[in-house]
């Protein structure tokens, strides 16, 4: 029995450690550790509710929109305003150039230089891998779609910026839809750099995947872990979700969601015991600690978010749970996403109202939640006299990235990779497919509050 | 090869079709072939950061990111792009600290996290012992030929560093003091920004720096001078809420006092930037930013903080009851607990990490504040003086400029 530590995981936003016991060739337990704490909740309490969105998209530079989406959930919620049917479309086309940037940049920045031979410049070269099945033809085909998915990815925040001002980090979406005035020359741009984005997931990124699929099969079989299945949803049109909410328990039927069945656990996180006053104590010498990563948990589960997750909950994806599963549920997500933008920007009239002129009442609560490109986002805010008193926030790599809780149970990330076969105990190449897999970004996985005891289901 | 007159006026250009890159990468190309300058090798680290600037490199558009790779710099470490992980990556970085001392960049994104003496921000571990981020830059930046701080959580401490700054989130500048840190501050810092200060370190050396150390090439101006919606200010025309045609300034637009050249370069290959979508700019090149420009959608004589807030009028208000010279009670201690900031009108100057510590500094730092006052009253009076030459209801337009309360009189 060997104990092997990987730190850095590369290949991700922001640090991972994990550390695994390796039993007969075989992973037999693993720790996942957060290794870096900012805290932007402590941050947000008595600052101007509307700076909310535009304060809390800081957290993340890979899925800043999707923390401006909830932030102006949780604002409209409060302020009781909604946003203009147009300003909503930007909002989603927002939403959805974010969704096809990372999604590119996750398979083919990250993920898939695990599967094909790399060589040439610094970073991709030197490269240590001993299951390299791709041919070399076949290889350097994918090798040169990724140069392309460099462009390719940059167009797709061109996109973003349309609207949005600049990217990363947007600057117009307010509670009651988007700073930016609608104009042809604009829908014009996004729809031809979109066609070009489409046509690039159409013809090389899902062949792409499937490529790896095919060569990779027992990937199939490995990763899977609890199969819990959660998501909030996204895209709003009509009040409507179009990726519905819901949850799925060991790769079960779909359920409705129940905020209050969301609990939090800072057993293994590196946070000293509640105060009355919610405030959390910074303990680095915790004993049993090993993470700045709190363990959220539904209805005491573990589980995991993401295009699979959603794919899984709206119906469209049910052929099981796994590492290859999630690369493949990422892929055909983009295509429906962009599928989405297309239709959402044949919706949009120029010279509509993008806003509405707004004053926010003197007091409010809000809860704001969407899915992000991995997995499911919550923001919950409470104001008085203009200033935030409480601010909340629960995100995706949260969700999956968490560590043990009070039972000891493992989360979602660090449970699929028990039973992963490992060959070379010196180069886990194996481990880092399976948390690749999850699309892993640490920007957002700190946080240090409590959450409210939320009554509300999700719409 | 191009002089470093003819470079910096590429760089400054507004009429560039395309991204800076690829204006300069063949200059690049042509002084590595001439041997006049070599390809650095640089050390990427992250530290307490979002990755945005890391995303934002990758937005460089015409040629991006590969190309920059292979023509450009060898980019030896960035745990975001390496293939290798664990040790292995650990190794690279280690042996080209070592192997390179002297001679490699080193990039850090984000802001270095002192809480916990760093413990708060762990970067790598190396033969199973834990490495902070800290430690690592306090010993990386001493053997590093040039060291760059991207963004403004490196630059500055950034949104890493609002108050009540839990993680004690410093720029690297507060860290490596026995060596020039270049800034490249923004939130996050646009790709130009970034390949345009590395192109000028490859081929002339550290570019002309302002006095917060960020380059003068791309720093060199306010947001307002370059504005397009300045002559809307100078004609009174403002909007009273973000979306509206008219000078953002009244709903919160920090251009006068940012240095950065967004109206001309824009953003994502010339597709935008903030105050051309309808939205004001939030000053995010400065220091002290968010905390100095927030609430975001206040126009800027209100200084405001999470935890106090004092208005340009109040302060006037209290210079005339107690007599200019006279220490207020409440300002002393505005001043003192760092509240009000120093960056409101002198956007290069020095940020100065300590409070004051005696009576004499506090009253120079007043008399600064006065001066600064002083500049801006004059500056609204000039724009009084635009808007009274004006035949129609002047009065009613300085009134509703000195308007801080909503239509609802709140």
């Amino acid at each position: 029995m060997t104990r092997q530590v990987v730190f850095p995981v590369t290949r991700m936003h922001e640090p991972l450690r994990v550390e695994v016991e390796v039993q007969n060739g075989r992973v037999a337990d693993a720790w996942i550790s957060g290794t870096m704490f900012r805290g932007f909740e402590f941050m947000m309490v008595g600052r101007d509710p509307r700076d909310a969105v535009l304060f809390t998209q800081r957290i993340c530079g890979i899925c800043s929109s999707a923390h401006a989406v909830a932030g102006g959930l949780a604002l409209e919620q409060a302020f009781g305003v909604q946003p203009t049917p147009d300003g909503q479309l930007l909002i989603n086309l927002i939403l959805a150039a974010d969704f096809l940037q990372n999604h590119l940049r996750h398979f083919y920045l990250l993920a898939m230089l695990d599967y094909v031979t790399v060589d040439g410049m610094p970073p991709f070269a030197p490269q240590k891998n001993w299951d390299l099945r791709l041919p070399k033809a076949v290889s350097d085909t994918l090798v040169d779609h990724a140069k392309k998915a460099v462009q390719v990815s940059a167009k797709a925040h061109s996109m973003f910026a349309l609207f949005g001002g600049k990217a990363p980090m947007q600057q117009t979406i307010i509670p009651t839809g988007v700073s930016h005035i609608i104009e042809s020359d604009r829908i014009m741009a996004y729809s031809s750099m979109l066609k070009e984005v489409l046509a690039f997931i159409e013809e090389a990124y899902i062949a792409d995947v499937l490529t790896i699929a095919q060569y990779y099969p027992d990937y199939y079989e490995l990763g899977a872990g609890y199969g819990n299945l959660l998501s909030y949803g996204m895209f709003l049109e009509a009040g409507e979700r179009i990726f519905p909410a819901g949850v799925a328990i060991g790769k079960g039927a779909v359920a409705g969601l129940s905020l209050s069945d969301i609990t939090e656990s800072t057993h293994a996180s590196w946070y000293g015991d509640q105060t009355g006053s919610g405030e959390m104590q910074l303990n680095p010498d915790k004993e049993g600690a090993y993470s700045w990563v709190k363990a959220p948990r539904y209805q005491g589960l573990a589980v995991e978010g993401g295009p699979l997750a959603r794919g899984w909950i709206s119906g469209e994806y049910h052929r099981g749970v796994s590492v290859m599963d999630r690369l493949v549920a990422r892929a055909k997500e983009s295509l429906k996403i962009a599928a989405l933008a297309e239709k959402w920007l044949g919706k949009l009239a120029p010279g509509a109202p993008a806003f509405q002129v707004y004053t926010p009442p003197e007091r409010g609560e809000g809860i704001g939640l969407t899915d992000s490109m991995r997995g499911a986002l919550g923001h919950w805010l409470a104001y008085e006299n203009g200033r935030i008193t409480r601010y909340q926030i629960i995100t995706p790599t949260g969700w999956n990235f968490s560590p043990r809780d009070e039972k000891g149970l493992r989360g979602p990330v660090e449970e699929a990779l028990i039973g992963i076969p490992v060959k070379d105990p010196e180069n886990l190449v194996e481990i880092g497919r399976v948390i690749r897999s999850f699309d892993p970004c640490f920007s957002c996985a700190v946080h240090a509050f409590e959450v409210p005891s939320a009554r509300e289901g999700v719409k | 090869m191009l002089t470093r007159r003819n470079f910096i006026k590429l760089c400054m250009s507004a009429t560039l079709a395309a991204s800076l890159s690829e204006s300069i990468l063949p200059v690049l190309r042509q002084a590595q072939a001439e041997k006049q300058a070599e390809k650095p090798p640089v050390i990427w680290l992250e530290l307490g950061s979002c990755t945005g600037n890391s995303i934002s490199l990758q937005n460089a558009v015409d040629p991006g990111l590969d190309e920059f790779l292979s023509q450009a710099i060898d980019l030896k470490y960035h745990w975001l792009l390496n293939t290798v992980q664990g040790q292995d990556a650990v190794d690279i970085l280690l042996d080209t600290v070592h192997k390179e001392a002297g001679r490699f960049w080193l990039v850090i994104e984000g802001a270095v996290m002192t809480a916990a003496n760093g413990r708060v921000n762990y970067v790598f571990s190396n033969q199973d012992k834990m490495v902070t981020g800290l430690q690592a830059i306090e010993e990386f930046a001493a053997k590093a030929k040039y060291v760059l701080a991207v963004g403004s959580c490196a630059a500055f401490g950034g949104p890493s560093a609002a108050y009540p700054n839990p993680g004690g989130a410093v720029g690297v500048e507060k860290v490596v003091r026995d060596k020039p840190v270049i800034n490249i501050p923004g939130c996050p810092a646009n790709s130009d920004w970034i390949t345009g200060t590395m192109s000028h370190l490859m081929l002339y050396g550290i570019p002309e720096l302002d006095s917060l150390h960020r380059p003068k090439l791309f720093y060199g101006r306010t947001i307002h001078q370059l504005c397009q919606r300045r002559q809307l200010f100078e004609d009174g025309i403002f909007a009273s809420f973000p979306g509206e045609a008219g000078c953002l300034y009244k709903v919160g637009c920090k251009g006068p006092t940012t240095y950065a050249d967004c109206p001309l370069r824009q953003w994502n290959n010339h597709i935008s930037w903030p105050v051309k979508a309808g939205a004001p700019c939030i000053g995010c090149t400065s220091p002290k930013f968010p905390d100095s420009s927030m609430p975001f959608y206040e126009h800027f004589p209100d200084i405001s903080t999470p935890s106090t807030r004092v208005s340009v009028k109040k302060i006037s208000a209290a210079f005339v009851a107690l007599g200019v010279g006279v220490v207020g009670t409440h300002l002393a201690a505005g001043v003192f607990s760092r509240r009000i900031h120093q960056h409101f009108l002198d956007g290069t100057k020095p940020s100065d990490p300590t409070p004051p510590e005696n009576l004499a500094e506090v009253k120079q730092e007043l008399d600064d504040l006065i001066r600064r006052q002083n500049a801006l009253l004059s500056e609204t009076k000039q724009l009084e003086t635009v808007a009274a030459k004006e035949k129609k209801s002047w009065a009613r337009r300085v009134a509703d400029f000195w308007r801080t309360e909503d239509k609802d009189g709140k």
